[in-house]
């Protein structure tokens, strides 16, 4: 698995809860490697076991974990390069669900070992949307990951929305999109110049 | 002015939407119409009539900025700059207007872009991807760009952690890169793990003669040579259960486990002082040091005290030296006697 990912799911272990109960979630899990490089390889069993460490410490679903990591990885200020590299996918929150199905290739583009499921965005009329992940064989948690980041983004561009995981067939997972309104809140500022360092 | 039925206010609708930042030139060089991104460039915005000279220098080709020579530029690619501070850099291409009847000569449209200053210009002027026309790619490549920072960003840390370390590696090592022998740090374990084991040892000082004068006078590369030849010299005289280090500089410290006869140490030291002072090769020169041994035992002590041990071992190395060079001496409570009458 991608350093990236591991290093998502121990941050968000780590800022949400703190490094003690981080490092009982791994220990727990009898993992060696309790700190992730971001561009280095790791097992896939390595991501398995901190999930299920993280929703074993929760006392919830793995589906749940899986949201709030979602959700962490948008509205975190320590992910903030995440959000900004989202929001170019477009002006409006329509315009950001669209763009994601060019968000694979996005990826590739910046870190070409990184891969993600395809997705596909369906519309069935004005405000209601189905997104399509494909999980071509690998467990179905990325449609998770999905529905939280989604909703934060939401709130990000300061839309209303109802989200929903639909469960998973084989080979892809479905969320169910509802747009209630477009500019509900005034959502965060995107400005295209990023900030000076 | 009118291309194809489309007076010059519905053609600028036209181009504001599939080039915002243009501008429409009639044939004076005045401005009719600057497209939304063009407008939002200039502080005060683009009326109507403004000269095109007045808001920018055109820098390449070198020309005169008269209408008629811009218009001689037809087609090819034209670096601009904006008047006024940041003094943005802007590409451009014109197209001239078929003339209209009366006019004076025909008018233009000069489309602009950034080129590289993109990542600057979105932040100075506050661009958003309105201000680019759909198709441009503009967007694209500020996400590129950001995203390769936080590549790089990411990178940048891992070699900081890495730096980190190695930093933190070298200083829990125990060898000596030089000689590949221990060194220092590796001392006061193994005379502990002895110690603590009831295993009686020497414990050897040796350092170098002459070395200094090797140093100075054939340089850096001839006193590293010696180390290592010396190291390698001592580590054949010695059992592999010894514990060779290198202190620092020319000096070392062996740790000779069992080795309990003062004989036998003695004979040892001499043989180490013989080996020492063979000629080391270097290149073609043939490089001449010996070595001076002071030596204490731990059945002398009761109970051994690695810290006593060291200062003895110490105190009879100075008076191996004292004695003239390439020599050994055991240390004896009245060389310690001798030794503190000296300093008194």
């Amino acid at each position: 698995m991608h350093g990236l990912i591991n290093q998502a799911i121990e941050r968000f272990g780590r800022a949400t809860y703190g490094d003690r109960f981080w490092e009982r979630v791994c220990r727990g899990q009898g993992l060696p490697v309790r700190r992730f490089e971001a561009m280095q390889s790791y097992d896939p069993g390595v991501t398995e076991a901190m999930l299920d460490g993280l929703a074993q410490a929760l006392g919830k679903a793995r589906g749940e974990v899986l949201e709030d990591i979602g959700t962490f990885l948008v509205s975190s200020p320590s992910t903030e390069a995440l959000r900004r590299l989202l929001r170019f996918g477009g002006t409006e929150f329509v315009d950001f669900l669209y763009s994601l199905d060019d968000l694979p290739a996005r990826v590739r583009l910046a870190v070409p070992e990184l891969e993600l499921p395809q997705m596909e965005l369906r519309e069935h009329g004005p405000r209601s949307f189905s997104f399509v992940v494909r999980t071509e064989g690998a467990k179905p948690w990325f449609g998770h990951v999905m529905v939280g980041l989604l909703r934060a983004m939401a709130d990000d561009y300061g839309a209303l929305v109802v989200l929903e995981h639909m469960g998973a067939s084989p080979g892809r997972e479905i969320i169910a999109i509802m747009l209630l309104e477009t500019a509900f809140a005034e959502g965060r500022a995107f400005d295209l110049g990023a900030p000076v360092p | 002015m009118s291309v194809a039925g489309l007076d010059a206010e519905r053609l600028g609708s036209v181009l504001d939407t599939l080039c915002p930042m243009h501008v429409l030139l009639d044939g004076t060089g005045h401005i009719r119409h600057a497209g939304p991104a063009m407008r939002k460039l200039a502080p005060g915005g683009v009326p109507d009539g403004t000269r095109l000279t007045d808001l920018l220098d055109l820098r390449r080709p070198r020309a005169s900025d008269r209408m008629e020579a811009l218009l001689a530029l037809a087609g090819r690619k034209l670096h601009f700059a904006l008047r006024t501070p940041p003094r943005t850099e802007l590409k451009g291409v014109l197209v001239p207007l078929p003339a209209e009847a009366g006019a004076e000569g025909p008018g233009a449209v000069l489309n602009l872009s950034f080129g590289i200053s993109i990542v600057d210009a979105v932040r100075d002027y506050a661009l958003t991807s309105a201000d680019f026309a759909a198709t441009d790619l503009a967007i694209e490549m500020l996400y590129l760009v950001e995203a390769k920072s936080a590549a790089m960003e990411e990178l940048r840390r891992l070699n900081t952690r890495l730096d980190g370390a190695r930093i933190e590696a070298l200083e829990a090592s125990v060898t000596d890169k030089l000689t590949g022998l221990r060194n220092r740090r590796a001392l006061e374990p193994v005379m502990s793990r002895l110690v603590e084991t009831t295993t009686d040892f020497a414990l050897m000082h040796l350092d170098l003669d002459h070395f200094k004068h090797v140093n100075d006078t054939y340089g850096h590369a001839a006193g590293d040579a010696v180390l290592q030849a010396v190291a390698c010299r001592l580590t054949g005289s010695t059992r592999d259960r010894d514990t060779l280090i290198r202190i620092g500089g020319d000096e070392f410290l062996l740790v000779l486990p069992e080795q309990t006869r003062v004989d036998a140490v003695a004979d040892l030291a001499r043989r180490l002082i013989r080996e020492l002072s063979r000629p080391i090769p270097f290149g073609e020169r043939r490089l001449s040091v010996s070595a001076s041994i002071g030596a204490s035992l731990s059945r002398m002590y009761d109970p051994p005290d690695p810290v006593r041990m060291m200062h003895d071992a110490d105190t009879a190395l100075y008076a191996a030296k004292a004695a003239g060079r390439g020599t050994y001496r055991q240390y004896t409570p009245e060389l310690g006697q001798m030794g503190a009458g000296e300093a008194n």
